[in-house]
């Protein structure tokens, strides 16, 4: 009790809050391990306070009124982005989206609701490895070369903010996105400073990969090593997955798709490290064939799906999913992605592409971009050894790592969610 | 009692897929200057092994067409009636909608867990019914839940295939979604049962029937979170055709 009081005297005295208090509070995060940080939903004790819904307007964009778009893609009319909006002036932020997510995914809407919560207009861009902008808004049909996919999500940027300027008043620019996202961010904060179309204040880079190409041969690795026999086997590792959900019902007596659920399952249940990594490899797997086929498409055929062959809205594409969850990101970026640049550029190799869709390449634009800021975990599962050293070192004062979150497991954390609100404000970083 | 929506519906739908089969193929048109893609499907993907993504779908040009208008039904009609339903109805009294439709709804756990021999379960559900209809209110408040007595889900469908039953065809039925022969099967005996034996005999009230029937199928809306196309994957109809099929099987050996 006298504790308690002399901390508040205290703090009255030195002009302190309580709640300044409260974040001195160490960072606690539930998982230790890199892969159940990764792909465990945090319970909700450790949230955000965010509100629950925010006013949103959803719009389309026809990026190239020209294009016509394959039968095959009957759905797809427009690239659909969302704005979050302030009812007076405010700053926006730009959100970019991770590898096959949505502007809409969970981690969006997270972000969304705490940047609004904030005081600023949010607009959220569906990844360019997303299908749906493959299809509607991808000038190149070869995602993942960081230059294109920024000047790609740069017209996107412009043609979204001709559109709701007449119906949001805007102070000004700021730009962020979450593990691809996050190095497209940095990539399309470098582009602005020769268009000066936004001028963005403030940039935060979250969870993002330091190599591309590494980081993505990383996630295609989980897949390969836990899967006992590899990708034909994948049918016994899903019929594994369902019945240890089948058991955790018998045993819990119910099921449903939830947070909390996952999380007492998970108490109950400890998953192995080999599960989970494999749940991380083919979730990003699916990710990347969803691409491949997409982009396969778009271009006309001929890598996985027949070269002008008619693809209608009733063609069976069985065979089609079949080839692509075979397809590694590996086998697309040395079989599709490198002979289409090179065929743009054939001065460039297979190593130098590598090596240019990297943070090394913009490395002194890093340094002296002082608006640049990171967000990352030091436990992150698609880094390699020594690189968040190395990411350390560039950002200097300017770098947040957390000591767990593995690959943005944490982003919807309270202290995470403080960190980047704090940093939009100008008050970290 | 052969007039209620619901049986008229698997009717039409029976005679829609005999009528339609013949009506699309589903390969990629060629033409002269087709070529077969680098990674071909017959050499990357084993062809001695079944997977489990290929599930028996004979009627695929139809079910793809249905599958089409459900995208479409779904978007222009259904999701608007369930929007403005949800913001007329406070989420309170929604969730009392749901509990009240799930306790009438016990006729079908009770029916197919007797006619499974499942006897610890046929008491659970009739012991379910009776808390809930009472201290529940006529269902509206679900107690037995919160006691232990947790739902006790079965249908027809899972009944034939406890009894051995093959999934069949793959089906897609307009509005419902994916089935299979089995389950569309299921679906019939478990609707007439209901309207010829269950609560709505009871009622004897077709309004009141109809009325059921219609804020039963926007309850069932409201509560299944999917969207089309909202998983960003071209092969959505492929993973949907075999998640069912997986669940299906799942709920059956249970």
């Amino acid at each position: 009790m006298r504790v308690w009081l002399i901390n508040i005297t205290v703090c009255l005295f030195l002009g302190l809050s309580t709640v300044a208090l409260a974040a001195d509070k160490p960072y606690f995060y539930p998982y230790v391990n890199p892969y159940e940080a990764t792909v465990m939903e945090l319970p909700p004790y450790y949230h955000a306070a965010i509100p629950e819904t925010v006013p949103t307007k959803t719009f389309k964009l026809k990026v190239f009124p020209e294009r016509i778009i394959p039968e095959v893609f009957w759905y797809e009319n427009g690239l659909d982005c969302s704005l979050v909006f302030q009812k007076g002036k405010a700053p926006l932020v730009f959100v970019i989206a991770g590898t096959g997510a949505r502007h809409n995914s969970p981690k969006m809407l997270n972000l969304q609701k705490a940047l609004y919560q904030a005081g600023y207009h949010v607009l959220s861009i569906t990844s360019p490895t997303h299908m749906h902008f493959i299809v509607n808004a991808s000038s190149t049909f070869t995602p993942g070369h960081l230059y294109e996919d920024a000047k790609d999500i740069y017209r996107v940027m412009q043609m979204a903010i001709d559109e709701v300027k007449n119906d949001i008043e805007i102070s000004g620019y700021h730009l962020t996105g979450y593990s691809l996202g996050g190095i497209q961010s940095a990539f399309v904060a470098m582009l602005d400073e020769e268009k000066k179309f936004f001028d963005f204040k403030r940039v935060l880079l979250i969870n993002p990969p330091v190599n591309l190409y590494n980081s993505v041969t990383r996630l295609d690795r989980l897949l390969v090593e836990n899967i006992p026999g590899g990708i034909n086997n994948l049918d016994s590792w899903l019929d594994t997955v369902m019945n240890r959900l089948a058991e955790a019902e018998k045993e819990m007596g119910y099921f449903e798709l939830s947070g909390e659920y996952i999380y007492k399952a998970y108490k109950r249940f400890p998953p192995r490290e080999d599960f989970l990594a494999s749940l991380i490899g083919v979730s990003f797997r699916t990710d990347s064939s969803n691409m491949i086929f997409a982009a396969d498409v778009m271009k006309g055929g001929g890598y996985i799906t027949p070269k002008n062959a008619g693809m209608s809205n009733s063609t069976a594409l069985t065979p089609f999913y079949l080839v692509a969850s075979r397809t590694s990101f590996d086998d697309y970026f040395r079989n599709h992605f490198v002979p289409f640049y090179k065929n743009r550029d054939p001065s460039l190799t297979e190593e130098g592409l590598i090596e240019m869709l990297s943070l090394h390449q913009i490395e002194p634009y890093l340094r002296s971009a002082r608006k640049i800021g990171l967000l990352h975990n030091e436990d992150d599962v698609i880094l390699q050894p020594g690189e968040i050293d190395y990411l350390q070192d560039v950002f200097g004062g300017r770098a947040k790592v957390f000591p767990t979150g593995g690959h943005c497991g944490n982003m919807n954390h309270q202290d995470v969610v403080e960190f980047i609100v704090k940093f939009f404000a100008g008050q970290e970083g | 009692m052969l007039e209620t929506p619901s049986i008229r519906y698997a009717m039409l739908t029976v005679l829609l897929s005999v009528f339609m089969v013949s009506g699309c193929s589903t390969l990629p048109k060629t033409e002269p200057e087709t070529q077969p893609p680098m990674h071909e499907f017959t050499e990357v993907v084993p062809q001695d092994k079944e997977f489990a993504v290929q599930v028996y779908d004979p009627l695929e040009g139809f079910n793809r067409g249905v599958y089409r208008f459900n995208y479409y039904f779904d978007k222009y009609l259904f999701l608007p009636v369930v929007r403005t339903y949800q913001f007329i109805l406070p989420d309170y009294a929604e969730n009392r909608v749901s509990n009240f439709i799930d306790n009438v709804y016990e006729f079908n756990n009770f029916t197919n867990n007797l006619l499974q021999l499942k006897f610890k379960q046929t008491g659970i559900t009739l012991a379910r019914f009776a808390i809930n209809t009472t201290v529940g209110i006529a269902g509206l408040w679900d107690p037995a839940t919160s006691w232990g007595l947790y739902r006790q889900t079965e249908d027809f469908g899972q009944t034939l295939g406890h009894y051995g039953v093959g999934h069949g065809p793959y089906l897609v039925l307009p509005v419902l979604g994916p089935s299979n022969l089995r389950d569309t099967t299921g679906l019939v005996g478990d609707t007439l049962a209901f309207n010829n034996l269950g609560p709505p005999y009871w009622v004897d009230d077709d309004d009141v029937t109809l009325a059921f029937t219609v804020v039963t199928a926007i309850d069932k809306r409201k509560r299944v979170p999917f969207r089309y196309y909202g998983s960003g994957s071209p092969f959505e109809y492929e993973q949907i055709r075999m998640l069912y099929t997986k669940k299906r099987e799942l709920e059956i050996d249970k």
